[in-house]
């Protein structure tokens, strides 16, 4: 299951460089006073409170990724997935459904797997967001890698890198996870060419070698 | 002349082994690299505006608040006012701007007026009497079908055989050309018959010719037992997870660089350079991996034709152009539905006596024809009628094993309806006719016995409906199929550098099904150095031809092609090593990364010392697989494949819920290179039959002419919880071995969609006719059962 990272997060809620969070988007659907720009920044006031607005030209957006810091110019409205595939070129996470479907863009955003489509990159700010380029040890195949390799769980591609950051994520937080518990946590991603046999004994195999 | 026979047993040291693929690190590591993943320097992106109708014809475009749009670097016009836009999604104009967003708020800012036309998307059952003849094409007809993308050779035979309805001149052949025809085609429009046509209705239902063998009425009348029924499948998506799309700059005024998700590296530079008006050599493709094409990446399409003219526009500047989600699930592929009303009858003993069928399905706006029914087994009387629809889903594509797995839906259906009135058990009575079961009939025979023991099919199986406890009904299904397969035209160029380095060259692509880790084992076999030795390059136009990945052809050509340039290339070596061996040339062999003297091997040199004996100049040797097998000398691929599906599943007879508890394969392909990635193919066509035996429907709206469900939440595929016990088994050895090497991507998906719904009617009793075996069929078939019980 890919949480929502910002769910229990205070840290999450709307401050200096994070967007806006989605209660503050419904005060500002609803307010009545003119838009008042202070020091570049928009500020409006809703429901009687004053909220910073972003956009919708290009803002500076910083982020941490696989330990390094970027600063880009986007638009707020880019999302953390189009941030890393099109400014960035880091694309081993994919484009498929572009809409929390299918797990092939997954991404690790403090640590819990997150669909990199669904997370605009400016609410990704000051977070460590790390992707399938920094699973390997240096020239060498983490163990779930390896399993995929073994146990041929990956055909057309596409939808491995997905999947092998999502089962690595079951495994940091629980490096006893049992088979179930792995599953569960590879059922929000989808494969077309029908790896899943080959997925099923990966599971077996690092299940096991979890237990 | 060399011995390019296929090593045998006792001398196959990687062939047939379990090899992990080659390419497997590269994409677990999230390095592969996609055509998606190309990002050329300056790169614009290029978004389309697409019909919202079904059907319409364009009034006007206004693109000039596009054009004054900050960051808008090209606009290309696709389809011209006055043109009929034949499906929802059909590409009107395309933007390039320097961002996404940007081209996204361009493609608002245009204004089209259409004026929305009759359509029709639905594909239910034509009604009586309707469906006109097939006559003489018009000029719009054949407008309609190649802007369709009606397949060349079927547009040819159909002009061969109707003809046309009007005058042909060379303005009209010349429009067709700027079209995109083919020189076959327009060959074929110039020497097409005129007929004149009184009506000039263009009907939406087209029949096709009844086709009748031996006596079929007589024989029904005079059978034991008729079994009557309604089978069928829907309509698919292939849903790609790259979506269909490119990347294409101009590197000069005359120089296309094209980056393309395809199956069909060598033949796209062909499709592009007449609507492009340049040279085929002028256009270099490049692709490193592609994410899924099941029969939907062969042509060069409309949009990648597009991407090239905005890069033009824009100054060459790279322009890409990929599929966002919806219009992939909506434009970029479809498989035909199927559907046949069928009457099937048998003695008492289960030798099957005749057949009659009125089927009907659609393929889009091109119609589409009869699957192969009655499938596999050839019944000595039957009558055949098939009704195509022509409407306005989009156009389809082939799609694994085109028409295969809607023809064992209908035929194993009836059969299994059949088998069930006889009281018989099925697998007595696909038995029972495996005499007309066509050339594989004996591989039918040991494989089901294969397939029975490995589903526990004595244990197991119960006849219909009396397999239930409480709400879970249990059922067993089965079905055979078969394919071609034969090996594609392919060349491979392979060096052997002084340095003892070996480079492989070919101008193919690896879907995921091995294709590259195919080719490098053939090379280390026949070089005798391990595969970590061999630097294999594919996907570009650079390197020889090899023919697109598609009808399982691509093992079959990639591993003859590679397998004659490997032997040619170690004829060069020995002759330039054989005097350090103080022997002849063709003395000597190569094994374990040494060459040696067959004799007398310890007279050897290590491969290394060996290769430096060629002195300064490489050895390239180019090998050729050809597509007519008596050009190949020995051919060392083969056609003609037969395979078994069974199923075991469970249903809910509450919620209507399927689940597929196991499932067998049981199939042979002749000599199998790498067995781990073979299997694989297996595996992963059942998980597809899975998918669109229980989930998988392109759901059109009637009232709207659009698809409901186009993503992936409402697309459902077959997701890891839905996958059971899978079984494999490949058949190998004496009797299959020595056939040679024959494709394997499309026959398994083919049986088990049939066999699931034949597992459900095993089950609960009663018959679901129609795939996608979702809850609400399951429901109303059990009711329609209690109903007639009661």
């Amino acid at each position: 299951m890919h949480d929502d990272p910002l769910k229990d997060d205070p840290k999450a809620k709307v401050d200096d460089t994070s967007g806006v969070s989605r209660r503050d988007f419904l005060k500002i659907s609803t307010i009545s006073a003119a838009a008042v720009p202070i020091l570049g920044t928009k500020v409006v006031q809703a429901a009687g409170e004053p909220v910073k607005v972003y956009g919708p030209g290009k803002v500076p957006v910083e982020l941490t990724i696989n330990g390094q810091k970027h600063t880009l110019q986007l638009e707020p409205r880019v999302t953390l997935l189009d941030a890393l595939r099109d400014q960035l070129e880091i694309t081993g996470a994919k484009r498929v459904c572009d809409r929390a479907e299918c797990g092939a863009c997954t991404v690790l955003v403090n640590g819990k797997p997150v669909y990199a489509c669904s997370i605009l990159a400016i609410e990704a700010q000051g977070k460590s967001i790390k992707t399938i380029e920094v699973m390997m040890k240096g020239e060498s195949l983490d163990a779930v890698q390896q399993a995929f390799v073994d146990n041929d769980a990956s055909q057309c591609g596409f939808c491995t890198p997905g999947f092998v950051v999502a089962f690595k994520a079951v495994l940091d937080q629980n490096p006893n996870a049992t088979a179930e518990e792995i599953r569960h946590g590879l059922s929000g991603n989808v494969c077309r060419c029908g790896t899943y046999h080959g997925i099923h004994l990966a599971i077996a195999q690092m299940a096991q070698k979890g237990a | 002349m060399p011995d390019y026979n296929w090593p045998d047993a006792e001398h196959r040291t990687l062939i047939g082994k379990r090899i992990s693929r080659v390419d497997a690190p590269v994409k677990v590591s999230g390095r592969a690299k996609y055509t998606y993943d190309y990002h050329g320097a300056n790169m614009l992106f290029g978004k389309v505006l697409r019909s919202p109708y079904a059907k319409a014809k364009i009034v006007s475009i206004d693109t000039s608040a596009a054009e004054k749009l900050s960051g808008v670097k090209a606009i290309e016009i696709i389809q011209k006012v006055g043109t009929t836009a034949q499906w929802a999604g059909d590409e009107i104009i395309a933007v390039a701007a320097v961002d996404e967003s940007t081209a996204e708020d361009a493609v608002r800012l245009i204004k089209v007026n259409y004026q929305p036309m009759s359509y029709l998307v639905s594909d239910a059952e034509p009604p009586a009497g309707a469906g006109e003849a097939a006559g003489p094409m018009s000029d719009d007809d054949i407008d309609d079908a190649i802007s369709n993308q009606m397949p060349d050779a079927q547009l040819v035979q159909y002009l061969q055989e109707h003809g046309v309805s009007f005058k042909v001149d060379d303005d009209f052949l010349k429009d067709m050309k700027g079209e995109g025809a083919s020189e076959a085609v327009l060959a074929a429009i110039q020497k097409a018959a005129y007929h004149e046509v009184k009506s000039t209705g263009h009907s939406n239902f087209q029949k096709t010719a009844a086709q009748t063998h031996g006596e079929p009425d007589k024989a029904i009348a005079e059978a034991d037992v008729v079994s009557e029924g309604l089978y069928g499948a829907a309509v698919i998506a292939h849903c790609c997870l790259e979506p269909h799309g490119s990347v294409s700059e101009w590197t000069d005024k005359d120089h296309l660089f094209t980056h393309i998700s395809t199956q069909n590296v060598s033949g796209i530079a062909a499709q592009m350079a007449e609507p492009l008006a340049i040279s085929a050599a002028n256009i270099h493709v490049h692709q490193d991996n592609v994410g899924g094409g099941f029969g939907s990446k062969f042509a060069a399409d409309r949009w990648d034709i597009t991407a090239a003219r905005l890069s033009k526009k824009a100054g060459g500047r790279p322009v890409r152009i990929m599929l966002e989600r919806d219009s992939e699930l909506k434009v970029a592929g479809a498989r035909p539905s199927a559907y046949a009303r069928v009457k099937v009858s048998a003695k008492k003993d289960g030798t099957l006596t005749g057949w009659q069928s009125q089927s009907w399905g659609t393929g889009g706006p091109g119609g589409g024809g009869m699957p192969p029914i009655p499938y596999v087994f050839n019944i000595a009387n039957q009558h055949k009628e098939h009704t195509a629809i022509r409407n306005n889903i989009g156009p389809a594509r082939a799609w694994r094993a085109p028409n295969h797995p809607q023809a064992a839906v209908i035929t194993m259906g009836a059969l299994d309806d059949l088998a069930a009135k006889l009281n018989m058990d099925p697998l007595e009575l696909w038995r029972k006719n495996l005499e007309i079961a066509g050339p594989r009939g004996d591989t039918y025979r040991e494989e089901l016995t294969i397939a029975a023991d490995l589903m526990g099919w004595k244990e197991k199986w119960r006849p219909r409906g009396q397999n239930i406890s409480g709400n879970i009904a249990r059922g067993l299904g089965l079905s055979i199929h078969t394919w071609g397969g034969r090996g594609h035209e392919s060349d491979c160029d392979l060096t052997i550098h002084p340095d003892g380095s070996v480079d492989v060259k070919m101008g193919t692509q690896d879907l995921g099904t091995g294709t590259r880790t195919t080719i490098v084992i053939v090379a280390a076999e026949t070089l005798g150095i391990p595969i970590e030795a061999i630097n294999l390059y594919i996907g570009d136009t650079l390197y020889p031809p090899s023919g697109g990945s598609g009808g399982s052809t691509t093992p079959g050509g990639v591993s003859s092609s590679t397998r004659r340039a490997a032997v040619d290339a170690r004829e060069l070596l020995f002759a330039k090593v054989a005097p350090a061996l103080n022997a002849q040339p063709a003395d000597l062999e190569c094994v374990n990364s040494t060459v040696r003297v067959k004799s007398d091997p310890s007279r050897s040199l290590n491969w290394k010392q060996a290769c430096s004996k060629m002195g300064a100049m490489s050895l390239t040797a180019r090998g050729h697989n050809d597509q007519v097998p008596a050009k190949n000398h020995p051919d060392l691929t083969n056609s003609g494949v037969g395979g078994v599906g069974m199923a075991y599943v469970e249903v809910d007879t509450e919620t209507g819920i399927v689940k597929v508890k196991k499932m067998v394969a049981v199939q042979d392909c002749g000599l199998i290179i790498d067995l781990k990635t073979a299997e694989s193919s297996c595996y992963g066509a059942m998980v597809m039959g899975i998918s669109y035996a229980l989930f998988e429907e392109k759901v059109m709206d009637q009232a709207t002419g659009r698809m409901l469900n186009p993503n992936m939440e409402f697309y459902r595929l077959a997701g890891l919880n839905d996958i059971p016990e899978l079984v494999v088994h490949m058949m190998t050895g004496k009797g299959y071995d020595e056939r040679g090497v024959i494709g394997l991507g499309e026959p398994p998906v083919v049986s088990p969609g049939a066999a699931i719904a034949n597992a459900v009617a095993n089950a609960i009793g009663v018959r679901v006719s129609f795939l996608p075996l979702t809850p609400d069929k399951v429901l109303t078939a059990l009711t329609t059962t209690q109903k007639a019980g009661a």
